[in-house]
């Protein structure tokens, strides 16, 4: 079983150590990210509101990617508790926020990942749970998982890199890319994907290697055919996501020697355009442990939220956050190539 | 100069061509932006086009950018490679076809 860095005690588990090399280090020196934000009159990025409120209920997963920004995998153990869970239901009750995204690790191996999705809808809030499919089929527990997003009107966003299965499971490891089939086969089957339903599973594509997505409308309009026609499988959305330089990436990345012209590349993409809807700036993300971070990649650099008196939900300051300073770091130009990159896809109009 | 002919720099520079002469830099620049767009082919298909032409033209830049944009725009191995046996065989077959033409000759000066 591959195993997590923080397992292994790779030094990249440490996020200073991550930040060292992307912020400090000479032999990997690179323009300033924020520096080009400055030259186009940003400095410093607010936030514009809170619309998402994005909570990362753990590290634990069942799947262990090679490109994975959390070094999520079975060996994980830090999961939200219950009372955590609370400390954002109280939040979400005295808030005008209306989305709630969940995301991990996988965030249904949380054990109270079904009490808080109900928590939440009780709440009249809409629900995002990224799912990596293949939860679905690793016991038979999770097997109905389908039918109870169903119920709760959850919108499904999972990950398949390629409709081709060696691209899939060199990115997310072997048997993944058949399982996530069977899995978006029970996804459509209770009616997620299918036209007015009103059920929603859009799909992510993010590249199996050392460069950047392509155009994210020709290869909805790719995977579309090809998941058609091989598997009668239908979806809403593809969303194209690039893969940001922190984490296990990071470790790919440096071990192939990739890291300085994968840099270049996305420096060499850097799109103006995609600068004001980068997705912190209507977005929280809350960590397993209740503290708060502008989104999910700041989270894993342990980089909380600048508003000092509002860094944990415990001290959850809506009007401190809204129109908060983002931190940004070498790792943003991730969120600013080309067409720019989201947990919602490519960002520039 | 450096002291071999190619190096992998070069492919970054392509854009300063223009600084001897701007007017067909950017126009050429401008043609080949449109020729690889989306069209009645579509910008995946030109790129596995441009592939097997740069493996024919022997460019090694080309074959640099192409097999990157190939790859990414979600090309497998196995398809790059049969459109690299495309441009052998091609290539391969135009020098076989003009032994007709040394066939010809030789039967008109032989007796
Ligand atoms: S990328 Fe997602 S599915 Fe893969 S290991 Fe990380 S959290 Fe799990
Ligand atoms: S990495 Fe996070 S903080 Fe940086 S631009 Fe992207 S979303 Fe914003």
């Amino acid at each position: 079983m591959i195993k997590s860095l923080k397992v292994l005690q790779n030094p990249l588990a440490n996020s200073s150590y991550q930040l060292d090399i992307l912020e400090h280090n000479p032999t990997h020196k690179h323009a300033s990210f924020k520096e080009k934000v400055a030259g186009i009159g940003m400095l410093p990025l607010l936030a514009v509101g809170v619309e998402i409120f994005q909570v990362n209920m753990g590290k634990m997963c069942n799947q262990v990617c090679k490109h994975c920004h959390v070094d999520a995998g079975p060996d994980r153990k830090e999961v939200m508790t219950r009372d955590t869970m609370q400390l954002c239901l109280n939040v979400l009750a005295n808030s005008p926020i209306k989305i709630v995204d969940l995301t991990g690790g996988a965030p249904e191996l949380n054990p109270d990942f079904r009490w808080f999705v109900e928590q939440i809808k009780a709440l009249g809030k809409h629900i995002i749970v990224r799912c990596n499919l293949t939860i679905i089929l690793a016991n038979k527990r999770f097997h109905d998982l389908p039918e109870f997003f169903k119920l709760h009107r959850i919108e499904v966003v999972s990950s398949l890199p390629s409709f081709t299965q060696d691209r899939t499971d060199k990115q997310r490891g072997d048997g993944v890319f058949e399982d996530s089939i069977k899995a978006l086969q029970m996804l459509n089957a209770v009616g997620y994907g299918i036209a007015d339903t009103g059920l929603t599973l859009n799909l992510v594509y993010n590249p199996a290697g050392a460069f950047l997505p392509p155009s994210q409308d020709a290869l909805e309009k790719e995977y579309r055919f090809e998941l058609m026609k091989k598997y009668n499988i239908s979806f809403n959305k593809l969303f194209a996501i690039t893969n940001m330089p922190i984490s296990r990436y990071l470790d790919y990345l440096l071990t192939t020697g990739n890291y300085d012209k994968y840099m270049e590349k996305l420096i060499g993409a850097f799109n103006p355009a995609a600068v004001k809807n980068v997705m912190c700036r209507n977005t929280i993300s809350v960590g397993w442990d209740g503290y708060l971070y502008d989104c999910d990649f700041n989270q894993m650099l342990d980089l909380k939220v600048t508003p000092a008196t509002s860094q944990h939900l415990a001290d959850f300051d809506l009007s401190a956050l809204q129109n908060r300073e983002i931190i940004l770091k070498q790792h943003c130009y991730g969120c600013t190539a080309g067409a720019g990159s989201s947990c919602g896809g490519a960002v520039a109009d | 100069m450096a002291d071999h002919y190619y190096n992998a720099e070069d492919l970054g520079k392509f854009g300063n061509i223009g600084e001897y002469q701007k007017e067909m830099a950017d126009k050429f620049f401008s043609y080949y932006g449109e020729v690889f767009k989306d069209g009645a082919l579509t910008a995946k298909e030109k790129s596995l086009i441009a592939l097997a032409v740069a493996h024919a033209v022997q460019c090694p830049y080309c074959i640099d950018a192409y097999s990157s944009d190939a790859y990414e725009k979600g090309f497998s191995e196995a398809q790059m490679m049969e459109a690299v046996h495309v441009a052998s065989a091609i290539k391969g077959g135009a020098v076989l076809v003009h032994g007709v033409q040394m066939m010809n000759k030789v039967k008109e000066i032989s007796m």
